[in-house]
């Protein structure tokens, strides 16, 4: 599904990213971790169109698509999502209001009809159940006055309602209580399945007790410097980002 | 270059939609303005010589005055010997339905998009259209007659109900107010008179259109709503112009009148030729609207969406004359290229117990200026009287300025007035935000803009609201960079 070669970015002068290579396909779950700094954010900004980082070297393969051609706007349609760190508030525009704007750009791209107020209604529903979310929160403004739970389960409805085929979950956890961290994750896990791939940087083992990984990559200083299982994780949980550091310093 | 600055650089460079000209055969005054100018309209009228004594005395006082400079706007001097001040659409005989309206103004309805057949059939508003300072049709008079509701033409009412204009003309502003309320007095062409007699709530939303029409035309209309004694209307302004690369003048006055326990509702949603994108061309708007809550318990409320004009200088106000009255004004103010704005409001407390709340939201983008100047004046008999303020402004690019000028006159110790501002300006971060669901950038700036301005665009009739929507999104396009 996506296949990044050799990817380099920098921000100013400063480069971040010194060459990733990443593989995932549908189905899989792939976890990004790394100590405070090591370009996992900016790993996600950069796979989202965020025009702050300027891509310097490599190839991105999305669905056969050279993703870093499209514009932000077309990645979503062609699929990719991102569950932001921190969501920004957009005041006087309801998450509903929003998500219909959203549904209805991504279905004229791909030539689909506008839906319609009952059909819109109906999947919003069903997708509200889902992540056990109310509509109240969703008729608000826009994350204005959302406590940090709030804020990324309305990520996770967003991701539920738009359906996509990759997810990059930057930093989901962050801010969240072990409540609303299991709402978020079953939220996720829920939308799982075989023909989507999800993509979970987190800087903390804990979320991965939720969302199991397939395949857990350590990236240090803008390059993956190692890959593993699930059990990766656990070893970095256990004796923390140093002895990493150490095997990257000592190679 | 980025991408926005590539989208506005598209955008702005889009030619004004409404642009186009109706050859309607004119009936003009000759160029310029004297004593004779001002006896030729009222004699082309049919007038009677009180209104013609009136508008010569207000034609001496302009004479004298000066034309104000305070506001923050700036333009080249207006060479008023250099403007027609009259030009009407020729009519055949007085209209009783539809058929009979000259079938180019037909057409110029339906090129804005508001046929007004469609209108009549379909939401149920009286539609008074004035092209060219002559109201050619009025539709629902009948209905709106078993009521005793007046709604016309300013020519007609003089004609039909001298009474009640002799009463009420100038009562409101008076003709020295100001500069261009004694110019308008002067040389008024026409405009709409409504009365809404007492206990009467008025069954539908009273509409409208101005269009600007004949070339070097100035434009002055003047509009006067009385609401007797526990009565309510809604009334709508709503307006484009056709493209001119002269400046073009429009001095309306606007006087509403409110007795004991009446209401009435003003919305304007105003989107004349702004100029094109590098400020040549445009309209200058230089308009008094002013109503006067006279009896206890009488409310006026002004909405307004202003995103047209090069210039406008307006501040609808309220004098809350009557114990317990309220006046409102909620505004978005959206300024584009080289538009300037210098909008706002007076709220005058005179009475006990009076109330106020303004709502002002400025939108700047481009090169533009935008300003927000009001007035809460409490008097010192007016006790226990409240305001409310909230001027907001949301910056666009960093080309582009927003400036607030509140002014607070307090006499009374006892009132209680509050005023909030805040800037801000749409972040990239928001953008950014609405690209990653899907959503386009011109798109994002439409949805961000219009829940910025929610708070005033809830106040619109649903019909009106709906098209200061797109309007502002239309106004705004691309203006992030």
């Amino acid at each position: 599904m996506l296949t990044i070669k050799n990817l380099h970015a920098k921000v100013g002068e400063k480069a971040i990213l010194n060459g990733i290579d990443l593989k995932v396909n549908a189905g899989e779950v792939h976890a990004i971790m790394g100590p405070n700094g090591s370009g996992k954010s900016t790993l996600a900004s950069v796979l989202a169109g965020r025009e702050d980082f300027e891509v310097t070297n490599g190839e991105v393969d999305f669905l056969g698509k050279n993703l870093l051609e499209l514009d932000p706007e077309d990645r979503a349609r062609e699929g990719i999502f991102m569950a932001f760190q921190y969501p920004v508030e957009i005041p006087g525009v309801s998450t509903i209001n929003f998500m219909k704007t959203a549904l209805n750009q991504i279905r004229e791209y791909r030539g689909q009809q506008a839906l319609d107020a009952v059909s819109f209604l109906q999947l919003m529903k069903e997708k509200m159940k889902l992540v056990e979310i109310n509509q109240s929160l969703l008729s608000r403004s826009l994350n204005e006055g959302f406590s940090g739970g709030e804020k990324k389960r309305n990520e996770i409805f967003q991701m539920a309602m738009l359906e996509p085929k990759l997810a990059i979950l930057d930093e989901t956890d962050s801010g969240l209580d072990i409540d609303a961290l299991r709402i978020v994750a079953n939220g996720v896990n829920k939308l799982r399945n075989k023909n989507n791939a999800t993509i979970v940087v987190t800087h903390y083992q804990r979320l991965l007790d939720y969302i199991v990984p397939d395949y857990v990559h350590v990236l240090y200083n803008g390059k993956i410097v190692k890959s593993g299982s699930k059990e990766l994780a656990l070893e970095l949980e256990a004796k923390g980002y140093d002895w990493i550091k150490k095997e990257v310093a000592v190679a | 270059m980025s991408k926005g600055n590539q989208v506005l650089e598209e955008i702005t460079s889009k030619e004004y939609e409404h642009g186009w000209n109706v050859n309607l055969e004119a009936d003009e005054a000759p160029m310029g303005l004297n004593e004779g100018t001002v006896r030729f309209i009222s004699a082309k009228k049919g007038e009677p010589e009180w209104l013609l004594e009136w508008r010569l005395k207000a034609f001496r006082l302009w004479e004298k005055m000066k034309e104000p400079t305070w506001p923050n706007v700036s333009y080249p001097a207006i060479d008023y010997q250099n403007i027609i001040y009259y030009s009407a659409p020729k009519k055949k005989a007085t209209l009783n339905s539809l058929d009979e309206v000259d079938p180019e103004l037909v057409k110029t309805f339906e090129k804005l998009g508001i046929s007004i057949t469609e209108q009549k059939r379909l939401t149920g508003v009286a539609v008074d259209a004035v092209i060219d300072s002559v109201s050619v049709a009025t539709t629902f008079k009948e209905k709106l007659g078993e009521l005793g509701i007046i709604f016309c033409s300013f020519s007609e009412a003089v004609k039909e109900h001298p009474e009640l204009i002799k009463k009420y003309l100038g009562s409101v502003v008076p003709m020295n107010d100001n500069y261009f309320a004694a110019l308008n007095s002067a040389v008024f062409s026409d405009g709409s008179f409504c009365y809404i007699p007492k206990g009467v709530r008025c069954p539908m939303e009273l509409s409208t259109y101005f269009r600007i029409n004949a070339a070097n035309t100035g434009q002055f209309e003047r509009t006067l709503i009385v609401a007797d004694e526990g009565s309510y209307v809604s009334y709508l302004e709503g307006c484009t112009a056709p493209m001119r690369d002269e400046n073009q003048l429009h001095a309306a006055v606007v006087e509403l009148y409110t007795m004991k326990d009446a209401e009435i509702k003003y919305s304007t949603v105003q989107n004349w030729y702004p100029g094109d994108k590098n400020g040549k061309g445009g309209i200058y708007n230089f308009v008094t609207k002013r109503g006067l809550c006279f009896g206890d318990h009488s409310k006026i409320s002004w909405t307004q969406v202003e995103t047209g004009s090069a210039i406008t200088w307006k501040y609808p106000s309220c004098v809350l004359k009557g114990d317990y009255s309220v006046g409102e004004f909620y505004s978005v103010a959206v300024t584009n290229n080289y538009q300037q704005a210098d909008t706002g409001t007076k709220m005058i407390h005179i009475g006990k117990n009076t109330r106020s709340r303004i709502v002002s939201k400025g939108i700047s983008a481009g090169k533009s200026q935008n300003s927000y100047r009001g007035q809460v004046h409490v008097l010192k008999r007016a006790s226990n009287a409240r305001n409310h303020s909230q001027c907001d402004s949301l910056l666009m690019g960093d080309q582009c300025g927003a400036h607030t000028f509140p002014y607070i006159d307090v006499e009374n110790n006892s009132a209680r007035i509050e005023h909030e501002a805040t800037t801000s300006k749409i972040g990239e971060d928001q953008i950014f935000y609405c690209l990653q669901r899907g959503i386009d950038e011109e798109a994002a700036v439409a949805l961000i803009v219009n829940g910025y301005a929610k708070e005033v665009l809830n106040q619109l009739p649903m019909e009106f609201a709906v098209e200061a929507q797109k309007l502002l999104a239309l106004t705004l396009e691309g203006s992030v960079g």
